[in-house]
């Protein structure tokens, strides 16, 4: 709280934090030159060339192509500058470092869904460690939303019938709101929470915690079997349909002669529209999963192809 | 001139009465005083709303009114605000009266056509309001799918139908604005001697013809989609919410340039009048308007960068949306250096202007905090946003509607409204917008987001102030509808020229005749030609029109 009653600026709790503040003072100190400069000028104007006798004539001036150029150049370099330091941030927001612990949301109206690898679930609350980035893997199950924590100066909409990553990394342990803002109906307003981030060993106390729970990648594997898809993609390239060992971030060849990489959109468009992308060489057998599973499932079941990556083309286990 | 003679000159008001010579009129003088009753009307309505939101923003909790109604109430603003008063604002009521006097011709080039489009605006008008009245419409003015195309359970479709339907207005308007500068300008009057309110709004038109088609078929399909069940935005249907937003703002961010365009052609008139000079670098402000008409239609993507669009698409639009800033900022420099060795006086109109470059100067500088990508993933659908879009469409283009109506006000009727109560309107105006909006700058970089019903109260004290300076505005907003509808009987007969203005518009009678001018004018000097004596055209007649 400043001495104002309200705080001016938010909380800084994220490695992005201080890097988007830095550049908002920038940006805050070229607007104030530039609003104080057009100020000083008009009230300076104002006053000295104030109509003195009501017919008075000054001489017409038609412009200056030197000013005119002055006050082209210098805001467009102003302005480029403002590009490029905006633009090195967001690259960043984008690709968020590969060691980063992945935490998977769901959102619908109006709330949020946590699913944690290790198994915890949450609704409307987040747990995450303090200095370590933390991604997540995000979709909706109805309209768009928008997960946004201010302390961390990080945003993306939720999507339906896709996935969208946000990562961040907390610098100091606290609670920290989570907002939804991007309208999504009449609750808009209530869909929020918090975001706890804890010192890590508090966050690994914390993991264990609760009840007994089935990590996503088990929960997966039961689904992958509950639902059949291991007759067709059983582990060696025996089956009817690919092997998926190892699948996730390989590039895979289309019958369309196209290639793609399968990341966590790709296993879910798979699913879900199965004719839409056939692998090479394999039949278009594959019926739609659609209605049969939840965001949920097929979140866990991509953790569980992403377990068998990490075994390295291991057996599925029968 | 003396009053007896002015009360028997007939002119385009008293030519002749009742309710059908306005109705079935074809005099785009007429017309334009049609735009001004259903600008107006609209204009109240949507501050109805924003008047109850502020009031339920005053409390963290929502206590006024419920979640669903709240909803409703910022679309209903949005919706009459943007699609009803401020894109027809400026254009369809000064535009219309002024754009054949300022050229030297006698009426639009398609009379019939414009009265048209008052019909089709006021058209769309009654299916929107009917849908407000049937229970209203919850998605906020930007219909995102697919909460607008299949979730919501209110009004949509009625609501677009609404909104598509008043789009042809805007095009027509468009093409008939766009004909009657190439074909009808008087002889002399060369493009070069057009003023800038004229380019502003034949820049304004460029958009209104590329533009508004989109945005009629886009929400034609959100109908579509809604009704009929196609799958266009709908991910369960195979179709892509995202494209909803880039056939939105390819149209809506171009509409923002209609709000503030022509608002931008009436600070040039005011300026150039009330320091007596012409126009610092008219030939760079004229043509930057034409570079926001065509620059504005690359930008649609910065409205996006959140949304999970290609991140180099991001970068694009950032690096666009940029050069956008670069035209507005040469205008207000060029105005500013107008007052340069001017000779200034501050009469209502002035202080209107003089306003506009303030609030627009803040709205043009927060518009690059949006336009930088790392600033605009915090910032963005925050409060931020809603003050930095209110500083220009609400600060700066109803400044400039306000300061033009004053301006022209005895062009258009022919009497002068009360001097000091209209300086005390600026006045309060100008106090009431900012202590309205600029705490939202900083609500938003707190991080309140936008739409939000319900308000952490950390947020409360900015929310008050915010609050009281709405109250302060309505007072501002209501003091000239009162006095100028007084003058309207009461006020003292102004005179062809009461400001000493140049133009042609001031050397014909105020009120001007149906036809604007008994002499068709030969245009001999450029605008804003202050240093000269005599007017700016001479009439075959010898003597300038109609005195």
């Amino acid at each position: 709280m400043s001495t104002l009653g309200f705080p001016l600026f938010p909380e800084q709790a994220s490695t992005m934090a201080p890097r988007v503040d830095q550049l908002y003072y920038f940006l805050l100190g070229v607007s104030v030159f530039f609003a104080t400069l057009i100020l000083i000028l008009i009230v300076a104007f104002a006053i000295k060339y104030r109509r003195r006798s009501d017919d008075e004539q000054p001489q017409p001036i038609v412009g200056n192509l030197g000013l005119e150029i002055l006050w082209t150049v210098v805001p467009l370099s102003l302005t480029l500058v403002m590009f490029v330091w905006g633009a090195r941030l967001y690259f960043i927001t984008f690709y968020p470092p590969s060691d980063a612990l992945e935490i998977n949301v769901v959102a619908k109206q109006w709330m949020w869904k946590v699913q944690h690898a290790e198994g915890r679930s949450e609704i409307d609350e987040l747990h995450i460690p303090t200095g370590r980035p933390v991604k997540l893997i995000m979709t909706s199950q109805d309209v768009i939303h928008d997960f946004f924590v201010p302390a961390f100066r990080v945003k993306n909409d939720v999507l339906p019938g896709r996935y969208t990553t946000l990562w961040f990394e907390a610098t100091k342990p606290g609670a920290y709101r989570l907002f939804c803002s991007q309208y999504c109906g009449t609750q808009h307003s209530g869909m929020i929470g918090y975001i706890i981030a804890l010192e890590p060993a508090e966050f690994q106390t914390w993991l264990s915690g609760g009840a007994a729970a089935v990590p996503m990648a088990t929960a997966g594997e039961n689904l992958f079997r509950k639902l059949g898809c291991i007759s067709c993609h059983a582990a060696n390239d025996t089956g009817r349909g690919p092997s998926l060992a190892g699948l996730l971030g390989k590039a895979v060849r289309l019958q369309s002669g196209a290639t793609v990489t399968a990341d966590e959109n790709y296993i879910r468009d798979s699913i879900l529209e199965p004719q839409a992308k056939i692998v090479a060489g394999y039949p278009s057998i594959m019926p739609t999963f659609k209605g049969l599973i939840s965001e949920d499932g097929i979140m866990q079941i991509i953790a569980y192809l992403k377990s068998l990556k990490r075994e390295e083309g291991a057996q599925v286990k029968k | 001139m003396n009053g007896p003679v002015e009360e028997r000159r007939q002119h385009y008001l008293n030519v002749n009465y009742g309710l059908k010579s306005w109705l079935l009129t074809i005099d785009h003088k007429r017309i334009a005083w049609l735009y001004l009753v259903g600008v107006t009307f609209f204009f109240f309505v949507g501050g109805l709303f924003a008047t109850l939101i502020r009031m339920e923003l005053l409390t963290p909790q929502g206590d006024l009114v419920q979640a669903e109604t709240y909803n409703k109430l910022f679309t209903m603003h949005g919706v009459t605000m943007i699609f009803f008063f401020l894109i027809p604002s400026i254009p369809a009521v000064l535009g219309n009266f002024l754009i054949p006097l300022m050229i030297g011709a006698r009426d639009l080039a398609f009379p019939r056509l414009n009265l048209a489009s008052w019909y089709i605006y006021i058209l769309g008008g009654v299916f929107t309001l009917a849908a407000a009245a049937a229970g209203g419409v919850d998605t906020g003015w930007t219909f995102y799918t697919p909460y607008s195309s299949i979730y919501s359970n209110t009004h949509v479709a009625l609501t677009v139908i609404g909104i598509f339907i008043t789009g042809f207005s805007s095009i027509l308007t468009g093409l008939n604005f766009i004909v009657t500068i190439h074909t009808m300008r008087a002889p002399g009057m060369t493009w070069f001697r057009l003023p800038l309110f004229v380019w502003a709004h034949y820049a304004t038109s460029i958009i209104f013809i590329l533009g508004t088609p989109v945005i009629a078929i886009t929400l034609a399909l959100v109908a579509f989609e809604r009704l009929f069940g196609l799958g266009i935005f709908n991910p369960e249907l195979g179709g892509d919410p995202l494209l909803f937003q880039h056939l939105f703002w390819f149209y809506s961010h171009p509409a923002v340039y209609i709000m503030i365009l022509p608002g931008m052609g009436v600070i040039s008139e005011l300026i150039a009048c009330f320091s007596r000079k012409r126009v610092f670098g008219y030939d760079f402000v004229a043509f930057s308007s034409l570079a926001i008409a065509v620059l504005g239609f690359l930008v649609w993507g910065h409205h996006m960068f959140v949304s999970g669009q290609s991140v180099y698409a991001s970068m694009i639009f950032s690096l666009l949306s940029m050069l956008v800033a670069i035209p507005s900022a040469i205008k207000v420099f060029n105005w500013t250096a107008t007052l340069y060795k001017g000779s200034i006086s501050f009469d209502a109109p002035m202080i209107y202007a003089l306003g506009f470059i303030g609030l627009f100067t803040i709205g043009g500088l927060t518009g690059l905090f949006l336009a930088t990508l790392g600033v605009d993933i915090h910032v963005h659908d925050t409060y931020f946003v809603i003050a930095h879009f209110h500083y220009i469409m609400v600060g700066s283009a109803v400044m400039a509607y306000l300061g033009g109506i004053h301006f022209w006000w005895p062009k258009m009727t022919g009497r002068k409204y009360s001097e000091p109560l209209a300086r005390l309107a600026a006045v309060i105006i100008f106090l009431g917008f900012n202590l309205t909006f600029f705490p939202q700058f900083v609500l938003g970089y707190l991080g309140m987001p936008r739409r939000y019903h319900v308000y952490p109260p950390e947020f409360q004290v900015l929310n008050v102030m915010s609050t009281a300076g709405a109250s302060i505005l309505a007072v501002g907003y209501v003091l000239p509808l009162a006095y100028l509808i007084w003058s309207l009987r009461y006020g003292v007969v102004a005179g062809m020229n009461p400001w000493k203005a140049k133009g042609l518009e001031w050397e014909t009678a105020s009120p001007p005749p149906t036809d604007n001018f008994d002499v068709t004018p030969i245009v001999v000097h450029e605008a804003y030609a202050y240093g000269e004596a005599e007017s700016q055209a001479v009439y075959p007649t010898g003597k300038p029109a109609n005195v």
